[in-house]
């Protein structure tokens, strides 16, 4: 039976209709809406490349049912900036290079996101504590604590 | 029935006009589109296979080798650019598509800049040699008088183009190997930390990675893997998914099954549903008795890695004699973004789209299993989530082709579920070393032998799965096309010692069994021996209570390798004494020292770690990490920086927490807590200095410095604790009983 959700995603309002309403809010931004900021990696809640913001906190999109982001705002890494008009965090981001694939990227940046709006010159263990369940199999993880703490710097 | 283009069309009717800056769909054109050059060259003795130039004066290499998220795509440009005196946004470049691309063999074995790499420098230098020799022509002046800036060749105030010298049309010229390169004193972008192209659109979402890949018209595969490796399919209830929303079919093909749908979630409902029988098969060892059983496995040959002088004579002769056994893990490649193909066949020809590290290796395999003509398979490289060896792209591939055929060559991607990832890529092989020594009354080496069980496959091509459980032909290579340093057998690679010693005899028992599918992982063989061989020298300076670096320094006659250790000896201020330190306390220190030279022919690395353990969990802290790097020339030294970064932490990873659990059926380690990885608060910090030779050849350092970090780990805790860990990994269970056992 197909269900219509309604939400707002990177400031702009859409509908998508969906044959399963517990389908995970990762594939209805992948596959309905194409975009490529959130990310599938395990779809258990483990490694946190899937991250979107929710109402302004970060969610795990792989294990977020669709309907529980109705007439909620979801913002991606795309909401963020662009490459012309990159995000302050995603500007950090790429000052430092903080990429080897970069398909963890997604996650790091929107955890970050959501660590410099709460706390605006964080340590470096608070960093590390705030992106300990995000994953990162290429050992970037020195460049993105780099990353964070000099978009911490510019903000 | 929506399909994907279909369900954007109805996000569009009702009215979410949602920014997409890079659809889909132009992706998929643009890569199409390149099969306009049909006709291009891609024999690698010719300049057009490696380069054009068109009418607008833009370059684009075409690279063989990919890049698999280390930079290559940036270095590679400067090396372009800077051969042909072009500025770098001057250049594109196309990589891995066997249309277009001179096959440069995988990319693997640290060798996409040192043979890659060279491969597009020396087809350069003979452009631009001609491109001199034309202008010089045009111009009525002779070669020498000419001067060459951002793709303009110059006499005094006139000036000619490279586009109005060759734009559009071809060279025609074969490389030539004596034409003349650019001094490195006079570069200006190789040599530079050039930021990479590809980290702004990967930081904002714009970046089309294999898992974003789509073509219009494409159908979502997914499939389900037997229970036990080795089981048969015994039964396939088909009606249990055709409630299934988007459900398209159900694709079997011996052991292979599969599920297609026109959504993605639909194609993860139904292979979640589906029901199947699977027979029973309880065909691996017991864990727990994993080493027995490889020791117990028949040998097929032996590699001898080095004989020299009469090993077995010094070593009973020898006044001290001392012998130990390591053994390292069976790891999964663990790829954050599971493995991921689109293929589509179309009038018998086949294009396959994925992440694979070698599209013309694949595209061998695939037209066996297909049984088509190698003519007709065409496969495209996109750049994936990290690749670190040959993980599962190329099996994801083999499932996307079968479950197109069975769906009338209608494009099939295929995304790997997490399971399917850790669960079915090959995996790096369980691999064990024996070693013995001797040591003379002075305290110095006079002997030493080892034996390393290795697996006998090698480099060569890993059976696709879906081959496999088809009962299909699918590895057809015959013996290596990769250029190796000296042995046939990667595995064999670095059993041999960097040190001069009288009497030295290593060999690799190469198996004729090994379990799962054994492949190559970030360093294959060199990891492993560098981590016994490292480990042992350290078991043996203790033994003679001798400081392990100074040891090493008295055993080593190689003048880069000695300056290597002396720039680590003053970067990680290392004070001179005998481990293990006597310290007590419940957080014990220490710090341990590694060293390696590459296939004992090219890239040095040389590594101090410095690690906290606690007495009473038996935690390893690995705090920090000394490294100086000597890779000849760099190329971008961040991105050299980058990569030594990469294989530290990812290698502390492994050395610290990784192992494949299974059990007498399959893999149990089947997701994130079942298999951990290093996390941000566990990572340590590494400082690294880089030895720059411009003058020298560049050398790779995609994995060298992987492979000193278990015996650095190893030895800062033998440091720390007095007792040696020789088995990877060195979790909190294993260092508690060695400290009980000590």
């Amino acid at each position: 039976m197909p269900t219509s959700v309604s939400l707002d995603v990177n400031g702009r309002a859409v509908t998508i209709e969906v044959d399963d309403p517990g389908m995970p809010l990762l594939y209805a931004l992948r596959d309905n809406l194409e975009l490529k900021g959130p990310r599938f990696g395990c779809g258990l809640g483990q490694c946190g490349t899937c991250a979107v913001l929710l109402d302004g906190e970060p969610v795990l999109s792989c294990e977020t049912p669709l309907t529980k982001a109705a007439n909620k705002k979801v913002v991606t890494l795309e909401g963020l900036g662009s490459p012309e008009q990159p995000s302050p965090v995603q500007q950090a981001f790429i000052d430092e290079q903080a990429a080897q694939c970069g398909y963890c990227l997604n996650g790091m940046i929107i955890q970050a996101t959501a660590l410099l709006a709460k706390t605006k010159n964080p340590s470096i263990p608070q960093i590390k504590k705030a992106l300990a369940d995000n994953l990162c199999r290429c050992g970037t993880h020195l460049r993105i604590i780099r990353a964070v703490q000099r978009a911490a710097r510019n903000a | 029935m929506p399909d994907f283009v279909s369900t954007r069309r109805d996000v569009l009717k009702t009215g979410g006009a949602l920014l997409v800056t890079f659809t889909l769909a132009a992706t998929a054109c643009s890569a199409l589109a390149q099969s306009s050059a049909r006709n291009k060259t891609v024999a690698s003795d010719q300049v057009d296979a490696f380069l054009s130039i068109d009418a607008d004066g833009q370059v684009t290499v075409y690279s063989g080798k990919v890049d698999l998220g280390t930079g290559l795509r940036t270095a590679l440009t400067q090396i372009a650019a800077e051969e042909l005196d072009v500025p770098l946004d001057q250049v594109n470049l196309i990589q891995g598509d066997t249309a277009l691309t001179p096959d440069q063999g995988p990319t693997w074995g640290s060798l996409s800049i040192q043979n890659g790499g060279m491969q597009i420098r020396k087809a350069a230098a003979t452009a631009r040699k001609a491109l001199a020799e034309m202008a010089a022509q045009r111009l009525g002046v002779s070669a020498a008088g000419l001067r060459i800036e951002d793709g303009s060749i110059k006499a005094g105030d006139r000036s000619i183009s490279y586009a109005e010298l060759v734009g559009g049309s071809t060279f025609s010229l074969k490389v030539d190997k004596d034409a003349p390169v650019k001094d490195p004193a006079l570069y200006a972008i190789a040599g530079k930390s050039v930021p990479r192209v590809d980290i702004p659109p990967k930081a904002t979402g714009h970046f089309t990675y294999m898992q974003d890949f789509r073509v219009p018209g494409m159908l979502h595969g997914r499939v389900v893997r037997p229970l036990a490796i080795g089981a048969k399919l015994e039964n396939v209830d088909g009606s249990s998914v055709n409630d299934v929303p988007g459900f398209v079919k159900v694709v079997r093909e011996g052991n292979f099954l599969g599920v297609v749908a026109t959504t993605e979630w639909g194609a993860i409902q139904a292979a979640r549903k589906l029901k199947a029988t699977w027979s029973k098969w309880e065909g691996l060892p017991e864990r727990t008795h994993l080493w027995e059983h490889v020791r117990a496995t028949r040998v097929n040959s032996d590699e001898i890695s080095s004989n020299v002088g009469n090993s077995a004579n010094a070593l009973s002769d020898a006044p001290k004699r001392i012998s130990a056994t390591y053994d390292f893990a069976i790891h999964t490649h663990g790829s954050l973004g599971p493995s991921c193909a689109v293929v589509e066949i179309i009038e018998g020809k086949i294009t396959c789209w994925s992440a694979s590290q070698a599209p013309h290796r694949l595209r061998n395999q695939l037209a066996a299993m297909m049984a088509i003509p190698l003519d007709n398979v065409r496969c495209l490289y996109i750049e994936g989530s990290g690749c670190y060896g040959r993980n599962g792209h190329e099996d994801a591939a083999g499932d996307a082709a079968l479950l197109s055929r069975a769906v009338g060559g209608r494009p099939v991607r295929v995304q790997w579920m997490r399971a399917d990832e850790h669960g079915w890529d090959p995996k790096g092989p369980p691999i064990l070393v024996d070693l013995r020594a001797g040591l003379d009354r002075a305290g110095q080496v006079v002997a030493w032998e080892s034996e390393s069980f290795v697996p006998e496959d090698g480099l060569k091509p890993v059976p696709l799965v879906a081959a496999t459980l088809a009962g299909l032909p699918s590895a057809t290579e015959p013996p290596l096309q990769y250029v190796r340093a000296k042995f046939q057998n990667v595995f064999a690679e670095n059993s041999a010692i960097p040190y001069t010693l009288a009497n030295v005899k290593t060999v690799a028992h190469l198996l004729a069994e090994t379990l799962f599918r054994p492949s190559w992982i970030r360093s294959p063989g060199r990891l492993q021996s560098t981590f016994a061989n490292e480990c042992f020298m350290d078991e043996l300076a203790a033994s003679v209570e001798a400081d392990p670096l100074e040891f090493r320094l008295a055993h080593l006659d190689d003048a880069r390798g000695i300056e290597l250790l002396q720039r680590l000896t003053t970067l990680a201020k290392w004070q001179n004494r005998p481990s293990p330190q006597k310290g007590g306390g419940g957080i014990a220190q220490g710090r341990g020292i590694s060293y390696v030279k590459y296939e004992l022919g090219r890239t040095y690395v040389g590594a101090v770690a410095e690690v906290e353990v606690d007495r009473r969990t038996g935690e390893i802290s690995v705090q920090r990490f000394f490294v100086v790097h000597d890779c000849g020339q760099i190329i971008n030294p961040d991105g050299v920086k980058n990569q030594i970064e990469g294989n530290i932490i990812q290698t502390v990873s492994r050395t610290l927490k990784e192992e494949i659990l299974f059990d007498r059926s399959a893999v149990t380690s089947l997701h994130w807590a079942t298999y951990p990885i290093l996390t941000f608060p566990e990572v340590p910090d590494v400082i690294i200095e880089l030895i720059d030779r411009p003058n020298e050849r560049p050398w790779g350092a995609g994995e060298p410095a992987a492979t000193i970090v278990p015996s650095a780990i190893s030895n800062a805790v033998f440091d720390a604790l007095g007792v040696r860990l020789r088995s990877v990994p060195f979790t909190p269970v294993k260092v508690l009983a060695a400290i009980e056992g000590h």
